[in-house]
């Protein structure tokens, strides 16, 4: 059994784990309201949004989080403008969002001497630089996104099921739907350091789709994508220390694998289920 | 004049979406408990009507008064009903978790269901003859039984005005039998309801009132001071057929293309 417990030896290794375990439950949970919500492309768009907040904070020695967080909420903010004038749709601005901030992004970073390195660092996280203090700041982020959804269970199921049920209980519908835009910017951030820009919308989508083939209510979706998210980083986490691969690539990849085995063997629409059973 | 004030006030109402305007200048009163058929040619604005009573659509003009206040003056007053294709059946919620939902305001937002909510949600179901689905996920119903987890959670609601769009078509003879039980149940509990159709035989044998619109209130009162050639030939137009022996024929069969109501 040595191999389970050789990786934390290190104190980095720990460190990484419980940041991967942390945003592996935070994108989970936040994931079921992209996936129930039709919204994979703003999560995506969201992470890769983040770019340039990011590129300032490095260039002015600032805290990367703190650079993610702003450009985050600006992006958020500026697609419900763009499509709320109705000229243009609202993928179609976020598109052009998107790919706009992603640019920025690498334009600024090409600036930088070590560019290559650093690149690589944002795009696939690098969680075996967590320090203490992204650490913390990680565990505080999360805790508060995570009492706001538990605290709000009830008004954001009937704003994302049943928006006329809403108008007429006299809920807050614009608000609520902003402070959901808001509480997915934060996770996507706080996703950066483990898992990466370019893989954090996988985070949010992947085991959320999962639990969704597996479960038939709102909270048991949650605590099922939560569990599958906590365990992707794990597993992936100790491919990364044995197979030498990019941790961030190897927590995806797992979080797909679980996705493949409950799209064949799921007992609603299951492929492969029917022919095992006969 | 009755000193109470009347359950619903509409007051020079126009309503649409954007700068277009869909209904103009709507006044009429409904009195307590009264159950009114709202009917129209596909377009006319029937649903329009309904999501400006829900506070979903702000008003061009006019006013709303519900009791005799402002229509967002009221929490859990006004109950709706939705058009079975508005709702997504893919939703991760089960049958019992959608008629709680008409709990949420009688509860609070922030706080567990009482053994009270448990109590009407139960007896909303058993109401709407779908208790033995209630752990079921509403994908899995039919047609039918959607339309009723939709009524009871309109029964647990408890409200004082019920709107419904469009319960009658498309659903199977149990459902709308369902539907009128639920209707004379609610008159015991003087709920006034408001419901939409295209059936207007339906309209006039149940229903004490009849609003017949056409993007204007072309007439409003009792089925048989409504249901008159002039009123249906200005609401229906084309659509309109007057047979030789005098009867009116409403050709409603085929929803014109691109028409959204």
């Amino acid at each position: 059994m040595s191999w389970l417990f050789q990786p934390f030896a290190y104190e980095f290794m720990q460190r990484g784990m419980l940041a991967s375990m942390i945003v592996g439950i935070l994108c989970a949970v936040m994931g079921t309201y992209v996936v129930l919500g039709g919204m994979a492309f703003l999560g995506d768009a969201l992470a890769h949004a983040i770019l340039p907040g990011i590129a300032i904070a490095y260039l002015l020695h600032a805290s990367l989080l703190a650079g993610a967080l702003v450009a985050a909420i600006v992006i958020a903010f500026l697609i419900g403008l763009f499509s709320r004038q109705g000229t243009v749709k609202e993928d179609t601005a976020i598109g052009i969002l998107f790919a706009a901030a992603l640019s920025l992004g690498i334009a600024l970073i090409s600036s930088i001497k070590t560019y290559a390195v650093d690149l690589s660092h944002i795009l696939f996280g690098n969680v075996l630089g967590v320090s203490s203090t992204d650490l913390w700041l990680t565990a505080g982020l999360g805790l508060l996104v995570l009492l706001t959804v538990i605290l709000l269970y009830k008004p954001f199921l009937v704003i994302s099921f049943d928006p006329v049920l809403a108008a007429t209980m006299h809920l807050p519908a614009d608000l609520l739907r902003n402070l959901m835009l808001v509480l997915l910017a934060l996770t996507v951030v706080v996703s950066l350091q483990t898992v990466g820009v370019g893989l954090a919308a996988a985070m949010l989508v992947t085991p959320a789709a999962t639990a969704y083939l597996l479960t038939r209510r709102l909270a048991s979706m949650m605590f099922l994508s939560a569990a599958l998210g906590a365990l992707s980083s794990i597993i992936g986490l100790y491919l990364s220390f044995y197979l030498n691969i990019v941790s961030g690539s190897a927590i995806v990849l797992t979080a797909t694998g679980f996705f493949l085995i409950a799209f064949l063997f799921n007992s609603r629409q299951g492929i492969l289920r029917g022919r095992i059973n006969t | 004049m009755s000193h109470t004030p009347h359950r619903l006030e509409v007051q020079n109402v126009s309503v649409g979406y954007g700068d277009k305007t869909v209904l103009h200048d709507l006044t009429f009163n409904v009195p307590h408990g009264a159950r009114v058929a709202v009917v129209g040619p596909n377009g006319a604005g029937k649903s329009t009507l309904f999501k400006a009573l829900v506070g979903l659509l702000p008003l061009q003009d006019g006013k709303i008064y519900i009791h005799g206040l402002p229509l967002n003056a009221h929490k859990d007053c006004v109950a709706y009903v939705p058009q079975r294709e508005e709702v997504d059946w893919r939703f991760p919620v089960t049958v019992r978790d959608v008629v709680m939902m008409g709990r949420y305001d009688h509860q609070g937002w922030f706080t567990r269901s009482s053994r009270l909510d448990k109590q009407i949600v139960e007896r909303s179901l058993l109401q709407m003859d779908i208790g033995s689905f209630s752990g079921h996920s509403i994908s899995d119903l039919s047609g039918g039984q959607q339309q009723r987890v939709f009524l009871a959670r309109a029964l647990a609601q408890e409200p004082h005005i019920l709107l419904m769009d469009e319960p009658f078509s498309g659903v199977d003879v149990t459902t709308q039998d369902a539907t009128l039980k639920l209707l004379d149940d609610l008159r015991g509990a003087d709920v006034t309801a408001m419901i939409s159709t295209h059936d207007l035989n339906l309209a006039a044998s149940k229903f004490d009132l009849m609003l017949l619109l056409n993007h204007y209130l072309i007439a409003f009162g009792k089925p048989g001071e409504v249901l008159k050639q002039e009123n249906l030939a200005r609401a229906f137009g084309r659509q309109l057929m007057i047979l030789p022996d005098g009867t009116a024929v409403v050709d409603d069969c085929c929803p014109p293309v691109g028409s959204a109501e």
